[in-house]
């Protein structure tokens, strides 16, 4: 930050680490630093895709990258980031879509929220019962 | 006036979140964990070419595009604005290195999904 020096010499508030004052924006930092997870694994994808389309034995070293235990490591912490994101998306979503009136009554935030949830769940299960199916 | 360029990356960020959240989670674990540790679907569940197979099916091919690409671009959008919290002003060089990278990803992911073919 430049500031012009003079006679008179204004208190300027620092502003570093300005989000660990205070829990509330320790959660929204943490919530925002998931989009890293969310870019790291569309790294993982794409490369896993560029692999794929270099033939058999470059797909399987890129199997061969995941069996690592940094990479174990690496999707544990993924894991926990996309679940903080799913979490934390819906909370959000009712203040961040138009508000949505159903006979007359304006539906809940929390209604919102829980319907979220409840879609993550539902596509979870599915992708599950889908790779079951896949894998005979 | 100039129509401004932010509704499209908006609608980005907004589809790849909310696919990253309702797809995310159950994805990093069957890719990144369960494949590898084999369990609970077996050592064979990501073998050449079983995802050949499903790379070269359309719903296949277009469902790993739309995943990477839009976690892509809502990732790449989030870290830009974000950045501004923590003193690093938007401007055109994080644009062009958030927007940049996710552009960089997409292109390779298309890339490598058309060369795989139908």
């Amino acid at each position: 930050m430049s500031v012009k020096v003079g006679v008179r010499r204004p208190y300027i508030r620092p502003m570093q680490g300005w989000w660990r004052r205070d829990p509330f924006f320790i959660r929204y930092m943490l919530r925002e630093a998931t989009a890293f997870a969310v870019l790291a694994y569309s790294i993982v994808l794409a490369v896993g895709v560029a692999r794929l389309a270099q033939g058999e034995a470059a797909w399987n070293a890129w199997l061969a990258a995941l069996k690592t235990p940094g990479s174990i490591l690496l999707h544990l912490v993924l894991l926990v980031s996309f679940a903080v994101h799913a979490r934390s998306w819906f909370e959000i979503m009712p203040k961040t879509m138009p508000m949505m009136f159903v006979g007359g009554h304006r539906v809940e935030g929390s209604a919102i929220t829980r319907t979220g949830w409840t879609a993550t769940v539902v596509v979870t299960l599915a992708m599950f019962a889908l790779t079951w199916w896949w894998k005979k | 006036m100039k129509r401004s360029n932010a509704p499209i990356f908006w609608l980005l960020f907004g589809g790849g979140g909310m696919l990253a959240a309702l797809f995310g989670t159950v994805l990093v674990f069957i890719t990144g964990l369960a494949a590898p540790l084999a369990w609970p679907f077996g050592p064979d569940l990501l073998s050449y070419p079983r995802v050949l197979a499903f790379a070269q099916n359309w719903i296949g091919k277009g469902f790993l595009f739309v995943i990477i690409m839009l976690f892509a671009w809502h990732a790449a959008h989030r870290i830009k604005v974000t950045l501004h919290d923590v003193g690093i002003h938007p401007g055109p060089v994080s644009k062009l290195v958030c927007y940049g990278g996710a552009m960089a990803i997409t292109v390779v992911a298309a890339a490598s999904l058309l060369s795989i073919g139908f």
